[in-house]
């Protein structure tokens, strides 16, 4: 299905509900296609930018000391560091994931990187804090951490060696 | 979010002084890189809204609220397939918990909400490949699941 289409529907539910005013499904409709385009606006741009830069600056030789095979335990530190500092939705780590992958970093440590962003982000334990309580936060980060450090190195096994992000994934050439 | 603009400002900043024309093609290839995705990111998105505005958060709250093994298999699926950023995802999960959802539900809800993306398959598997995608998202699901029977185990 082209993309457009699902975007077409959804407009056509929203304006149908702003005419009408009383068409309940298509102003809810309208209201989440808002929160993910606000979303989508204030973290993709910026984290595309810094892949650009990350990929012409940082030295292939530098991420395959530090994130590459052999980095062990410091090499997942980093990039659980890296991740938790981050703000945003899943979907704009991947570019971030796919770049280090390219540069030398284990699949593993990609992975560690993913489970990372999605699960112990600092922001986002704010917002977790704030409306679940701290016990509850506590106990989930603490359980999540091991559990999707282990999930990293189970992925890499299971992956073949030679396994390779997509060349799609690079935009123009690589 | 702030943080993460004046992050990339700072750091275009110091690559343009640093060197024009590395700059310009780190930024040229972002963008391309954005460029590329953001059609099939966009009706991924859409769809989401399309699926998530025929869940109320009364439907939820009446389906996660109950006790026994069923609101918790529901918390994985609607987990899975679900996609909301974190400021509507935390107040949902505050409602839901003052309407009856045990904190173990609560977990399972809220790590495959973050971690499993089933309807952003399409978009992950152009980055990772089909392959890591699906590994990725099945084994995000299993660890959930961990994850939450461990939440059931220290909070009871």
């Amino acid at each position: 299905m082209a993309p457009w289409v699902p975007l077409a529907v959804a407009l056509a539910l929203w304006l149908w509900s702003a005419a009408s005013g009383s068409f309940d499904y298509g102003r809810r409709v309208g209201a989440g296609l808002g929160e993910f385009a606000i979303e989508m606006a204030s973290f993709l741009p910026a984290m595309f930018i810094l892949v650009g830069l990350f990929d012409v600056w940082v030295p292939r030789a530098t991420i395959e000391r530090h994130l590459g095979r052999g980095s062990g335990a410091t090499g997942v530190f980093w990039v659980v560091l890296l991740a938790t500092l981050q703000a945003g939705p899943l979907y704009a780590a991947f570019p971030v994931a796919v770049a280090l992958w390219r540069k030398g970093c284990t699949p593993a440590n990609v992975f560690v990187y993913l489970g990372a962003f999605s699960a112990l982000k600092v922001p986002m334990l704010t917002f977790e804090v704030g409306f679940l309580g701290w016990q509850f936060s506590l106990v989930r980060t603490a359980l999540s951490l091991p559990v999707f450090v282990a999930l990293g190195y189970l992925l890499e096994r299971l992956l073949p060696a030679a396994y390779e992000p997509p060349s799609t994934a690079n935009g123009k050439g690589s | 979010m702030i943080v993460l603009g004046a992050v990339t400002l700072a750091a275009l900043v110091l690559s343009l002084l640093a060197d024009r024309r590395k700059t310009l093609a780190g930024v040229r290839k972002g963008v391309g890189m954005f460029v590329s995705i953001l059609p099939a990111l966009v009706g991924v998105l859409a769809g989401v809204s399309l699926l998530l505005a025929a869940v109320t958060p009364e439907m939820l709250r009446d389906l996660l609220g109950g006790s026994g093994p069923l609101p918790f298999v529901v918390a994985l699926l609607v987990g899975s397939v679900a996609l909301m950023p974190g400021f509507i995802a935390y107040p949902l999960a505050g409602v839901l918990r003052a309407n009856g959802a045990s904190d173990p539900v609560l977990a399972a809800f809220i790590t495959t909400l973050m971690m499993v993306g089933v309807v952003t398959l399409p978009v992950e598997a152009r980055f990772l490949g089909w392959r890591a995608a699906l590994y990725r998202n099945g084994l995000a699901f299993a660890g959930a699941v961990v994850v939450a029977l461990g939440m059931a185990a220290v909070l009871g």
